[in-house]
């Protein structure tokens, strides 16, 4: 007899479970819209890179100036850029809530970067425009 | 398939040159590799160091802290209310704290009268044999190459080994969050530190990496009591004014060996 109320026992639990995957079965998240802020057309690498490995490169960059005082980046297309997130990065990507965040969102990552670091001066205009 | 001793030799022979090609390409891919160099104006120095010219502070103006102030503006340093909350990286202190084993019963006097009581200008003293170093458990302070004790905050874990080793008080941790209590501008090109980091005077090694002296050297150019050079140059100024003036360092003898001289 006691059979019968555990199977409907565990066909409630394994519903109740998996009730988040049901109730968005067949909707896909939609993937945050970014601001890029610039009209300048290329980052420091190619934006496949960027997008899967920004981090990589920005721990790279840390490293770099911090530990051994190089603070310009030769990019694999020879353009030199002075290391700096707060200084050059932030230049083209002004828009740090819609860029940085929006996606950093998305995935729920919580970069500490900012509790040291100075946010970008958010204006309407695009960032860096010219060169 | 047999397998033969000739035809065992034969794929090891070809295993072998395939492996001779590896190097080859692995050269020709690394023209597209990303570096990393020094910027084109960095000044570099075998040991960075500095002269406080403690006769030339005396002719600038009273209670001048042109040195203190430029420093904490371009650093972003907090001016905390609690006193034990002080964020200090250069700042002034009277000559029997600063040199606390020179004392005897007339400096006082030679102080008050020929110096007029002036407070001593200390900061870190980038040390050739730095004790807060040795007692990093995370090696977020290291000294370069250059001699310029450095701090790496994004290691820092507070632990505040440092401040109990450093015989200088030059280090201080932010108990609190630092950015309510920054009362000067915001300088958007540096940093600030967050709670619970040590943080202290790096001889303005961002500074240096684009050809500027440090900003207490900058701000004092009018007097020049504070001069910043290279220890390591028998021909820079500061090995010239040491040439010049007998020259003192604070703790001397506890072996951490200054890079910081005092001229009175």
């Amino acid at each position: 007899m006691n059979g019968v109320k555990i199977a409907i026992g565990v066909i409630i639990f394994v519903v109740l479970v998996t009730s988040p995957f049901w109730y968005n079965f067949g909707k896909a998240s939609v993937p945050p819209k970014l601001e890029i802020g610039t009209t300048e057309k290329a980052c420091v690498e190619p934006t496949p890179y960027m997008k899967s490995s920004h981090m990589q490169l920005l721990n790279d960059w840390r490293d770099q100036v911090v530990r051994s005082g190089n603070r310009v980046y030769v990019s694999s297309t020879g353009k030199k850029f002075d290391i700096s997130l707060q200084n050059t990065c932030t230049k083209c990507h002004a828009k740090k809530t819609e860029f940085c965040d929006r996606c950093h969102n998305y995935v729920d990552a919580s970069p500490k970067c900012w509790d040291c670091h100075i946010e970008p001066k958010e204006t309407k205009e695009a960032g860096r425009s010219d060169k | 398939m047999d397998s033969t001793r000739r035809r065992f030799l034969q794929i090891a022979g070809l295993s072998v040159l395939g492996l001779g090609v590896k190097p080859a390409i692995d050269a020709l891919a690394q023209s597209g590799q990303p570096e990393f160099v020094h910027g084109p104006q960095a000044l570099t120095g075998k040991r960075w160091g500095m002269v406080v010219d403690q006769k030339k502070c005396l002719k600038a103006k009273e209670g001048c802290k042109l040195c203190v102030d430029a420093c904490h503006r371009v650093h972003n340093v907090p001016s905390m209310d609690n006193p034990k909350h002080e964020v200090k990286w250069i700042w002034q202190t009277p000559f029997d704290q600063a040199f606390p084993d020179s004392e005897n019963e007339y400096m006082k006097e030679f102080v008050q009268d020929s110096m007029k009581g002036l407070p001593f200008i200390v900061l870190c003293n980038h040390c050739d044999n730095p004790p807060c170093v040795r007692v990093c458990p995370t090696k977020a302070t290291f000294r370069r190459p250059d001699g310029i004790v450095m701090m790496d905050y994004h290691r820092c874990i507070g632990c505040r080994y440092c401040m109990a080793a450093c015989p200088y008080g030059a280090r201080s941790l932010n108990w609190r969050d630092p950015r309510p209590f920054i009362k000067t501008e915001l300088d958007r090109d540096y940093p600030t530190r967050t709670r619970g980091v040590v943080e202290k005077c790096t001889f303005c090694d961002e500074r240096l990496a684009k050809g500027l002296m440090p900003a207490c050297v900058d701000a004092c150019k009018e007097y020049k009591a504070l001069v910043f050079g290279d220890l390591g140059d028998p021909k820079s100024e500061v090995r010239e004014l040491l040439r010049q003036n007998p020259s003192f360092r604070r703790k001397p003898q506890l072996g951490t060996q200054p890079s910081v001289y005092y001229i009175v």
